[in-house]
């Protein structure tokens, strides 16, 4: 049931209006995975992100498609926690150390062929600009060193609705996204490369301040 | 003889044409394929495909009806002032501002739909120039004020305000001679994207001296000419079928068309490359933006709406 409603959520509200209210210029298309497993690290600057790039894939590739949100904000409010989970399919990660292992259920999720998607910044932040990436996706890579990490660049969608704010005022974003590359045996090298492909494909545009 | 809606069946017999023309173009388009295939064949391919999106959409946009028509120009104004601004830098203070810019949009078709000619000229030139400033200077950041105030409302009239004369054509009903304001808007669009093609043209055929070296170096004075005399002609042959324009006005009408394109697309060039971008943005494969695809319409939509309002809605040239 709620699959098929996600479905609908996604063709008639999400799409038309990242395709008239928001606009996405796309680059780097052909960099997005097409089978699972697969993890999407993207920067993060507003609640449409995840939208965004659940919007990039097919209809059919979305009971694939699981955002990784944090448990503590998507899974307090009742209402929030079932458009979260059952919508946005989102995958909660516990923070703060309850677990024994905090990423077991991201590990089984890729051991089922999914895509994750990842912001490792942690929160939103502040609007267009990148915060440090925590290194938790370092561990993940290296629990299933074959699992291909798909870099996405994000630009315009923090103008449109920054952390803080209610109101959508319309913007065009840009997506680039990158080739992706695998785990190289070692987390700081593995988070080096991961920024400094985050930082030329934020080059490739070509983005004016907003302060 | 007119369609049930009040549409010329005029405007009809226009469509037909350009998409004959439309059918030339995609044959020679795959010939020269076949010949030798490049990325440039396969450049002016992606061109040829969306010019029939974007012939197709419009066509469906001036034959429904009139609301359809103005909502359809309302959504190009509306995209292309999105575009705009998205390119420029913005603060983030003035994103209520932004979104009120955005509201004035539907207004300003609204004037144009109940063809409020005083209203429709001072909303935006008058109102929101005003309006934009204080909003600004009362939410109280000095810094950036007027780079913001000068681009937003630079934004606005280059896109919207420039644009939605293209809605205010439809109302000119009685005076807009034989195919109505249908036909009328149709003469200017049709001409304006064929001024843009045929300059392309003649000056990839014959282009050597460049006209405007700084702004956009693809441009010469071959290609400018070849298109302007190219748009005169198709406007003195469609002109007397679409307009209430005789023969000689309709072929100075499509000079005015081709003189004022040329100008938008340049001053469009030139603000890109003030912005270091190639493309305004991504959304007509081939093309690029939607700025790219309307900019020489920013011009010519108002000078060929007002010098028709002008001589010939007044009844100065009959």
């Amino acid at each position: 049931m709620s699959r098929y409603l996600r479905i609908v959520f996604f063709a008639i509200i999400v799409r038309p209006v990242l395709l008239i209210v928001l606009g996405m210029n796309v680059r780097g298309r052909e960099h997005l995975p097409k089978t699972g497993p697969a993890i999407i690290v993207a920067n993060h600057n507003s609640h449409l992100d995840t939208l965004t790039l659940l919007a990039l894939f097919p209809l059919a590739d979305l009971p694939r498609l699981r955002p990784v949100a944090a448990a503590d904000y998507f899974l307090t409010n009742k209402l929030l926690a079932w458009f979260a989970l059952n919508i946005i399919g989102i995958l909660p990660l516990e923070r703060g150390g309850v677990k024994k292992n905090p990423l077991a259920d991201l590990e089984a999720a890729l051991d089922r062929g999914e895509i994750l998607i990842l912001f490792p910044e942690g929160s939103r932040g502040e609007p267009e600009q990148r915060a440090d990436f925590k290194r938790g996706v370092a561990f993940l890579a290296r629990a299933r060193p074959q699992t291909p990490v798909h870099p996405v660049f994000i630009h315009g969608l923090g103008k449109a609705l920054p952390k803080g704010s209610a109101i959508l005022v319309p913007f065009n974003c840009d997506v680039i996204a990158g080739a992706p590359f695998q785990w190289q045996g070692k987390a700081p090298e593995f988070m080096k490369a991961l920024e400094t492909q985050m930082t030329m494909l934020a080059g490739q545009g070509q983005f004016q301040p907003w302060d | 003889m007119e369609t049930p809606e009040g549409l010329s069946v005029r405007v009809l017999w226009a469509i037909g044409v350009i998409y004959a023309l439309l059918i030339a173009a995609s044959l020679i388009v795959a010939i020269m394929k076949r010949r030798g295939p490049s990325e440039a064949t396969n450049e002016l391919s992606r061109r040829v495909t969306s010019w029939w999106f974007m012939i197709t959409i419009f066509t469906i946009a001036i034959v429904t009806n009139r609301i359809v028509s103005t909502v359809f120009l309302g959504l190009m104004a509306f995209l292309a002032f999105k575009e705009y601004l998205s390119l420029i830098p913005t603060r983030r203070i003035d994103r209520l501002i932004v979104l009120f810019a955005y509201l004035a949009i539907p207004v300003q078709f609204i004037f144009a739909h109940q063809d409020r000619y005083g209203l429709f000229l001072t909303f935006i030139p008058v109102w929101m120039f005003l309006f934009f400033p204080i909003a600004m200077t009362l939410a109280g950041k000095t810094e950036g004020f007027l780079r913001a105030v000068g681009t937003l409302s630079w934004g606005m009239m280059i896109t919207v305000f420039a644009l939605s004369h293209t809605a205010m054509l439809l109302g000119a009903s009685d005076k807009a001679g034989p195919a109505g304001g249908a036909g009328l808007l149709l003469f200017l669009v049709a001409l304006t994207q064929l001024n843009d093609v045929a300059q392309f043209t003649w000056g990839k055929l014959f282009g050597k001296r460049k006209i405007t070296p700084t702004v956009s170096p693809n441009k010469t004075w071959e290609g400018f000419l070849g298109g302007l005399a190219s748009t005169a002609i198709v406007a003195a042959l469609a002109g007397p079928f679409l307009t209430p324009l005789a023969l000689p006005w309709a072929m100075l009408a499509g000079a005015i068309i081709a003189v004022s394109g040329f100008f938008g697309d340049v001053t469009i060039s030139a603000f890109k490359r003030d912005l270091g971008v190639k493309d305004s943005g991504g959304l007509i494969p081939g093309h690029g933006g939607i700025l790219d695809r309307v900019d020489s319409l920013i011009y010519a939509a108002p000078v060929f709406y007002h010098a028709m309002h002008f001589f010939v809605f007044s009844g100065r040239i009959s």
